[in-house]
């Protein structure tokens, strides 16, 4: 560009305008240690203080090379390429909505509850049962939850080499739809952009659960699909069985357990997870059960029972600039992640597998201008 | 007293030993191999070979022990690659060895005698082969004996819903039968090592190894008994144990996982594979060892005719699978028939059916069913259909499943070959010493099929 000039890879995205190209600032290193030296493009080259954002004149030639980017997540559609939609994110627009404000549950048939060989728990009978919402209208897909989750949950870092492969752990990642106005013509120019975040769905019949040969994945009597470290011995049967994949695998030892100056960085009240051993979200157990302890030490105090009520924040709620995440305690009807699952926007991922997840999701509600189309 | 080993000399069929042998020359040939033939340069190749690759092997699972799993190919969503693979892969070779000596023992074929040892043999090295792959497959294998109910202070117990669980049973159950039969079967014969060797190390370890058996009648009644008794145990358990291993799978909710059909299209592909791999080595033995005259053409066209009738068996079973994936209505099992017709691993697929329902169509042929080097050939399509099988079975189903967010590829490492590789290695090492060590085939049931080992009453 004006005789400046930048080798780097080329990611085509669906929805870029034509003859645009973005580029990402801030890589690029000559000399950066261990990790960084020799990584990445350097795009300030091309940026002069005259024009810092904004530019053209722009040439891009191929060189014929090949690079690897590291990426969790691709541009998929939920059009399966044999002419099929999956109702992942279920959308609709505000007229549509008015007709028919039921529309989420009707792309999916739920089975009626109780349809398992085992014996159904009685949840309603406990204090507690966690659940979450997640409301697709809300998400902006800014990816904040998962890096709170990963400071909360000591998550580790893989690297690129291992995240290319598919390696990364994060407990909840923000699955990235596009859909396109007319998917048989492969028009990727106008796609529609859909963000879901999917941490674990906690399901109440859990298929990772019943396919575990040592025990090691669990269901607590207010509903988590508990985690127990030290028993898995790493099958990876839970994952394969997960029909949300939302279950990471220490491949290798990922976390380092010698420096110690990473024993300040992490989390205390979390388990730091070694090799060949399996880990997801656990909804924060960490806070729960320090909620928990905090209530009955009030309820003794002040002579009267107290409950956990939303003051209680998973890290991925915490920090979700849209309040998109909501959860609680979905056995008390007052509680806000009682009253959204009461919504007709309510509907349940895959609920058609009888997995009974308590994270569902608000269908998403779009009202988009007529005079943008034209 | 029985007529359990009768020969049913067929005119228009082969024999199943050409005339002109007497016991004492049977025992001549077959024992010869062992006793008094030197180890051939080519048998030294053979296992060196063998055993390098099983060196290969060992180190590759030293590293992987020390790395753990990521040095293979395994990634979310493909959790299971090549270790689960070639688990069920040689599982199902096993199988053709059990139900050669103990079903067609009970169903009175006596064409089996002269190829029931070494299949036995090869039921037990496979297993071996594939009782590798659980205990490494784990994350953390030091602690894989977590899945056995043993009674831990703790009061911990493993969780036995899980079909893993099932395996551990199934499988185990499985190598000790086969063990036990195996050595059941050896016993007259190492008597007869003992009796034959001039050399007095060799008549101290047959010695021992043949358990003080005099050949009185006394000691033959008992031994009948007891072989029958074990067949009868080993018979359910070609049923039972490719059924259970099958389990891992249908008791899975993955789309191309979750189907009825499968205990009985995996039994019926672990015979086939089986009786490949049978043909596999019998054709380069009897060539080698001069041993025609024991495994004759009707064996062989025996061996291809249970290849043909298993294959259709599993050619059913895929077209069933097709078929469930448009009548179910259900979308991902439809999506997952399209995506092996079509998808990244269409390749795979198609190669699956060219050797395992296409090319087999061949044995209809008389001329190829009694032709060894045809014979060998196509067992070789078989064995690496049946593997191309498993591969699209565990891998392809979960590469793609329901979330198209979570769909991936999977790329084995050097490690996964180098792993893959090293058991066939380990097998040939162990088949080359079976051979050189002891009696390939069983000395004594051979002696009952010549005419004169009738009892006429």
């Amino acid at each position: 560009m004006n005789g400046r000039k930048v080798t780097g890879p080329v990611w085509i995205q669906p929805g870029v305008p034509d003859n645009s190209v973005t580029v990402t600032l801030g890589y690029g290193r000559t000399r950066a240690g261990r990790v960084g030296t020799a990584q990445g493009f350097n795009a300030y080259a091309l940026r002069t203080s005259a024009a810092p954002w904004f530019a053209s004149g722009l040439q891009i030639r191929k060189t014929g090379d090949r690079y690897v980017l590291a990426s969790t997540q691709g541009y998929q559609s939920m059009d399966t390429p044999n002419g099929d939609h999956r109702p992942l994110v279920r959308e609709t627009v505000l007229e549509e909505y008015h007709k028919d404000p039921d529309f989420a549950k009707g792309q999916g048939e739920e089975p009626a509850p109780g349809l398992t060989l085992y014996k159904p728990y009685p949840y309603k009978e406990e204090d507690y049962a966690w659940g979450m919402a997640i409301d697709l209208n809300s998400c902006v897909g800014c990816n904040n939850c998962m890096i709170a989750c990963q400071s909360e949950n000591n998550i580790a870092v893989v690297g690129k080499e291992q995240c290319a492969i598919g390696r990364h752990m994060h407990w909840i990642r923000i699955d990235t739809y596009y859909q396109y106005p007319d998917e048989a013509a492969r028009d990727r120019d106008n796609p529609k952009a859909f963000f879901q975040p999917v941490p674990c769905m906690q399901c109440e019949d859990a298929p990772c659960e019943v396919v575990c040969p040592v025990g090691a994945t669990n269901h607590s009597s207010e509903g988590l699909n508990d985690m127990v470290y030290n028993r898995c011995v790493g099958t990876r049967y839970c994952s394969n069985n997960c029909p949300y994949k939302v279950r990471r695998f220490n491949f290798l030892l990922f976390q380092d357990w010698v420096t110690p100056q990473y024993k300040m960085m992490r989390n205390p009240d979390v388990s730091v997870r070694s090799r060949g051993v399996m880990e997801k979200c656990t909804y924060c157990v960490q806070r729960i059960n320090e909620h928990k302890i905090d209530a009955e030490t009030a309820s003794v105090r002040e002579g009267k029972q107290i409950k956990v009520g939303d003051e209680l924040q998973t890290a991925c709620q915490q920090s979700c600039p849209a309040g998109a995440i909501i959860f609680g305690n979905i056995n008390d009807p007052e509680s806000r992640v009682s009253k959204l699952k009461a919504q007709s926007r309510n509907y349940s991922l895959l609920g058609e597998l009888n997995t009974r997840p308590r994270t569902t999701y608000l269908a998403e509600v779009s009202n988009p201008n007529p005079e943008l189309k034209a | 007293m029985n007529d359990r080993y009768k020969t049913t000399v067929d005119a228009e069929q082969a024999p199943v030993i050409e005339p002109g042998y007497t016991f004492g020359t049977i025992t001549e040939k077959i024992s010869s191999i062992v006793l008094t033939r030197p180890a051939s340069n080519g048998w030294f190749v053979g296992f060196g070979v063998g055993f390098m690759l099983t060196m290969m092997m060992l180190y590759a699972i030293g590293y992987l022990f020390l790395k753990g799993i990521g040095i293979w190919g395994d990634t979310i969503p493909i959790g299971w690659g090549f270790a689960i693979v070639n688990f069920v892969w040689w599982i199902g070779i096993g199988h053709a060895g059990t139900l050669i000596s103990a079903i067609l023992l009970l169903l009175r074929q006596s064409w089996r005698n002269s190829i029931n040892r070494f299949a036995e043999a090869m039921t037990l090295f496979a297993v071996a082969c594939a009782g590798i792959f659980p205990a490494i497959h784990v994350g953390r294998p030091w602690l894989a004996y977590w899945l056995f109910p043993y009674p831990s202070t703790m009061g911990v117990w493993p969780q036995f819903r899980s079909p893993l669980m099932w395996d551990v049973f199934a499988v185990s159950t499985y190598a000790t039968i086969s063990a036990l039969f195996w050595f059941m079967g050896l016993i007259p014969d190492f008597a007869t090592l003992r009796d034959r060797s001039d050399k007095p190390v060799l008549r101290i370890v047959y010695g021992m190894l043949s358990m003080g058996w005099r050949g009185s009648a006394r000691h033959w009644h008992r031994y009948e008994t007891a072989y029958l008794l074990l067949a009868g145990l080993a018979t359910p358990l070609v049923l039972s144990v490719h059924t259970v291993v099958s389990f891992d799978f249908a008791i899975g909710i993955v789309p191309g996982w979750h189907t009825t059909i499968f205990p009985p299209y995996f039994v019926a592909g672990a015979i086939y594979s089986g009786f490949a791999m049978v043909l596999m080595l019998a054709i380069p033995i009897r060539k080698i060892y001069r041993l025609e005259d024991f495994i004759t053409e009707r064996h062989l066209q025996n061996s291809a005719k249970v290849m043909l009738a298993t294959g259709l068996i599993v050619a059913y079973g895929y077209g069933i699978e097709a078929f469930m994936g448009w009548y179910s209505g259900d979308r991902y099992d439809a999506f997952t028939l399209w995506n092996r017709l079509h998808g990244p691993y269409a390749i795979p697929y198609w190669s699956l059916l060219t050797c395992n329902i296409f090319i087999p169509q061949l044995l209809w042929i008389k001329k190829l069913r009694t032709s060894p080097l045809a014979l060998f050939l196509l067992s070789g399509v078989i064995l690496i259909g049946m593997w191309l099988e498993r591969f699209i079975i565990v891998v392809v189903s979960l590469s793609r499943d329901f979330l198209t967010s979570s769909w991936g590829m999977y790329y084995p490492t050097r490690w996964d070959w180098m792993i893959f590789i090293g058991t066939i290695g380990m097998f040939l090492a162990a088949m080359f010493l079976f051979l050189r060590l002891l009696p390939a085939i069983s000395i004594f049931e051979m002696r009952t099929l010549l005419p004169e080992a009738e009892v006429k009453e």
